[in-house]
């Protein structure tokens, strides 16, 4: 057992329990797609890209009053310790599910009748949460598309390590800790669009590693905020 | 499961279930916490080292258990191995193809093997012939024979049944020689999940797949026998706000109760 909190109550990387890791974002990075934002949040490194709306191919697919979102979550190979193999693994088509759930929840789908919204995530590089700094991006990157959005997303894991409930999980938290519960979360609305857990949480703990995660979410908020802010008005200086 | 449908029917299902709910109804009769009526075969498969048929109302799976001599995963050479896998067979409905799994039964895949390996109903440590080398993989395939709503739990019931009624040939060395006798799995607890939908303000348990197919968010969460939450997963395409959170956890915390005494049930009667 590797201890990941100390007797300061400091963990590994000498964060306190409530503590986030950096989180830096950049929006409109790919310049051939409609939206885009790049997001390093820890280790993370993480690329969104939205193409469209657009016309829905194959036909089949296409669903009469609204829009369809495909997301593709996908993890470079040299993104991980061990090399990923490049096909979708069964991790990555689960987590592709979720964001387009989390998606579908902050979109007016209605809006773009007859079309589809294509969503790539790329993983340069992974650490823990790393599906929660991929809805952030994600947000980061719709909005940039200019697509009628109810509020922006953004995604913060809570979790328990050492019998405390933490915030903003690292790698090593993840794997050698208790529990792991990415949220994705609505700021405004005050609604959660993506929740998964894992790992063992008593109704108390629940709740607090919940709230934690939520307060997590408002702090990367403002960061997004400000990062959507940096680019339009630079853009209307010009 | 949410197919492809068509956004017109929907529409009027949702009005006309919104309008049911809203004097406390559902469309089969139900009370919104009550489960359909769940029967369970135990065994059907003797080729398998357990299996288990599951009926949840309509929804039929069944799940087999196959437990093999493999090697360890690099990263955990020390434990035996648990796969989960479902598969929704074209044979379940008219709205599922012949193909490889989609992300709808590779989410009912991860959501069970995730309920089971953490609540830690197996002790895969106990699992291990030789550490790094040689270990038990229990395989446990789930396959979707009818679809009516609720899979995650139907899924889950005969995965955990198939898990604790299992016999295997495990290999003893007594006295220099080395012999097999038939035990069962590790099993430390029986986890149970729970599955519900909101629909508007509404909360029902085990949706059917009518109910299904209108919900707002659906909610799956596993508890073990203390209580406490090991897994969970939020599924459905508009947001859910922590107080409909937490009003579900209390709802489905006394449902696994129940349907943990069903299981123990079953089991001790096997």
């Amino acid at each position: 057992m590797i201890k990941l909190i100390d007797e300061n109550g400091l963990r590994l990387d000498g964060r306190k329990f409530d503590e986030l890791r950096p989180v830096r974002i950049e929006v409109g990075v790919i310049k051939n797609a409609n939206g885009s934002a790049y997001i390093e949040h820890g280790k993370n490194k993480i690329i969104a890209a939205v193409y469209g709306p657009r016309e829905v191919h194959p036909k089949h697919l296409l669903i009469p009053d609204r829009a369809i979102i495909r997301c593709r979550y996908h993890m470079s190979p040299f993104s991980t310790d061990e090399r990923k193999p490049p096909q979708p693994t069964r991790r990555e088509i689960e987590i592709s599910l979720v964001l387009r759930r989390a998606m579908e929840c902050v979109l007016f789908l209605e809006d773009y009748p007859r079309s589809i919204i294509d969503v790539y995530v790329e993983v340069l590089q992974s650490d823990g949460g790393s599906r929660c700094a991929s809805i952030t991006a994600i947000s980061a990157a719709l909005a940039d598309s200019g697509i009628s959005m109810r509020d922006l997303i953004v995604g913060c894991a809570s979790g328990k390590a050492d019998g405390q409930i933490i915030l903003d999980l690292s790698d090593i938290e993840d794997k050698e800790g208790e529990g792991d519960m990415p949220v994705a979360y609505m700021p405004n609305l005050d609604k959660i669009t993506l929740l998964q857990f894992d790992g063992i949480f008593s109704e108390y703990e629940f709740k607090k590693a919940l709230d934690l995660a939520i307060m997590g979410n408002k702090k990367i908020y403002e960061i997004l905020r400000k990062a959507l802010m940096e680019k339009y008005f630079k853009t209307e200086e010009k | 499961m949410s197919f492809k449908r068509s956004s017109i029917i929907e529409n009027l299902r949702k009005t006309q279930m919104l309008d049911l709910l809203s004097r406390q109804k559902r469309l089969d009769g139900r009370a919104l916490d009550e489960y359909r009526p769940i029967s369970i075969k135990l065994n059907p498969i003797q080729k398998a080292n357990g299996s288990a048929e599951v009926s949840i109302g309509d929804t039929k799976v069944i799940a087999g258990v196959k437990v093999e001599i493999g090697e360890p995963f690099p990263d955990t050479p020390e434990q035996g191995l648990l796969v989960v896998n479902a598969e929704f067979l074209p044979l379940s409905s008219a709205m599922v193809e012949p193909g490889p799994p989609d992300e709808y039964s590779i989410e009912v895949s991860r959501v069970v093997d995730r309920g089971i390996r953490e609540s830690q109903m197996l002790a895969l440590k106990e699992l291990v012939i030789e550490p790094g080398k040689l270990v038990y993989c229990v395989f446990v395939d789930i396959d979707v024979l009818n679809i009516d709503g609720n899979l995650f739990d139907a899924a889950f019931i005969a995965a955990v049944l198939s898990i604790a009624t299992a016999k295997y040939d495990k290999k003893i060395v007594k006295e220099g020689k080395e012999e097999t006798t038939k035990v069962s799995l590790p099993v430390r607890l029986i986890p149970v999940s729970v599955t519900s939908i909101t629909i508007g303000d509404n909360i029902l348990l085990d949706p059917t797949e009518e109910e299904d197919s209108v919900h707002d968010s659906r909610v799956t969460i596993t508890f073990d026998e203390e209580g406490r939450l090991c897994a969970g997963q939020k599924g459905g395409s508009v947001g859910l706000s922590v107080e409909q959170l937490f009003k579900i956890v209390d709802l489905s915390k006394p449902k696994a109760e129940e349907i943990r005494a069903l299981i123990k049930k079953v089991i001790g009667n096997a």
